[in-house]
């Protein structure tokens, strides 16, 4: 996991992303155990704040949860769960604008499907 | 809610005032970077709030109580600083042992597992130490200390890149083990950004910033474009600062920015603690 600490975004957004990333990729299993706040913020050098607090975004958001007295630990589902989620966000950050910049320079519907099947080809 | 307050407080030698009227609190268990340039008067406020120098006006006091002339509040705030108090003459070993008769809770395990980590021999002289491993034997000593307020003024002076990453690493894990207030002053600001969770900025005396890391940065952004779209965009904002490289410009503001309500070829970026420093204590260049 790297950060990048030139993102404007915060950092706590960035840990949480990090930990989902690594959920998605299969590097933490469901039901596996992830970092604990201590161990992420000493790697990272980060206040345990704002560590404890990009965990809680994912405890919020049902992808961990808290067993007492061991840790956190994936939950059953998450990667179904962010896979939706990533999928709204795909559609925000990389369809919509595509759409919006092909109208703006009067590419067809049709252009624009056969450049995305070239894509996948190559 | 417990805290270390320092009060109205106003120190001058002869002529010159080097802090003028400082309010400031330190709340329990958090940590806080003091930043401000050199003779802004860091190390004059903590050696006032740690009874070595006196104020002129003005009190610091610890859960209400005066710290000064008191000695379980004193006993209660460890602070390193350059200056070294120990006898030349003394070894590592007995200096941590010296240590712990005015700090009982002082962690001798840790300071001598610490000591290996470092590389820090207990049977060295501190005399014969290196000015790294000087700086390394005292930041061991107030990482032992478990005082519930320890102050740190230039921790990592003489420490190379190494030994700096492993000092904040140790950091973070004996404030995970045993949660104390931090208060580090530093000059590496970029290297303690991210530890901290407050920023004071003390400059020529008086203190320009008070508030938490996330706060203060989410109050300052950079747009960049070319020279007239953004002095176009930014002419009813209240710009701090601004940088052209050719057609280019950087407009550092105060406020915040909607992405979405951004013209077409204008960017926004963030700005990072160590530049935000830059820009608020640069104003007028250094006065004497």
């Amino acid at each position: 996991m790297q950060l990048n600490f030139d993102d404007e975004r915060p950092i706590f957004i960035q840990i949480a992303e990090q930990i989902e990333d690594a959920i998605l990729s299969g590097a933490f299993p469901e039901e596996s155990q992830i970092p604990s706040t201590t161990e992420i913020s000493v790697s990272y050098k980060i206040n345990p704040a704002t560590a404890l607090k990009g965990i809680s975004i994912l405890v919020d958001s049902g992808i961990v949860y808290k067993k007492r007295g061991l840790g956190m630990f994936v939950a059953e589902g998450a990667v179904e769960k962010l896979r939706n989620k990533r999928k709204d966000e795909f559609y925000e950050n990389y369809v919509s604008k595509l759409v919006r910049e092909a109208k703006r320079l009067n590419f067809s519907k049709e252009d624009i499907i056969s450049m995305v099947e070239r894509g996948f080809e190559e | 809610m417990k805290c270390l307050s320092v009060d109205n407080v106003t120190k001058r030698f002869g002529d010159i005032t080097a802090l003028s009227g400082i309010n400031l609190d330190f709340y329990e268990n958090k940590i806080y970077g003091l930043l401000g340039r050199n003779g802004a008067g860091k190390s004059t406020l903590l050696n006032i709030i740690t009874g070595r120098l006196f104020a002129d006006e003005g009190s610091v006091t610890l859960d209400g109580t005066p710290v000064i002339e008191n000695e379980k509040n004193l006993s209660r705030i460890f602070m390193m600083s350059e200056n070294n108090y120990y006898p030349e003459s003394m070894k590592v070993s007995e200096a941590f042992g010296w240590t712990k008769e005015f700090y009982p809770s002082f962690d001798m395990e840790r300071a001598y597992d610490l000591s290996e980590r470092f590389g820090l021999s207990p049977n060295k002289k501190l005399k014969s130490l290196s000015t790294g491993y000087s700086s390394i034997f005292k930041l061991i000593t107030a990482l032992s200390t478990n005082a519930p307020y320890i102050l740190l003024d230039e921790p990592v002076l003489g420490l190379d890149a190494n030994h700096r990453d492993l000092f904040y690493k140790v950091l973070i894990e004996v404030y995970s083990e045993n949660p104390a207030t931090f208060i580090i002053s530093t000059h590496l600001i970029e290297e303690v950004s991210d530890i901290v969770e407050g920023v004071v900025v003390i400059d020529a005396g008086r203190i320009i910033c008070n508030e938490s890391r996330e706060s203060l940065l989410s109050r300052y952004c950079c747009i960049t474009g070319a020279v007239s779209a953004v002095d176009a965009f930014v002419q009813d904002k209240k710009v701090i600062a601004s940088e052209t490289l050719g057609g280019l410009k950087n407009a550092y503001i105060e406020g915040t920015v909607v992405k979405g309500s951004l013209p077409e070829g204008l960017n926004i970026s963030g700005i990072d603690l160590q530049k935000l420093f830059i820009l608020l204590t640069n104003k007028g260049g250094r006065k004497q």
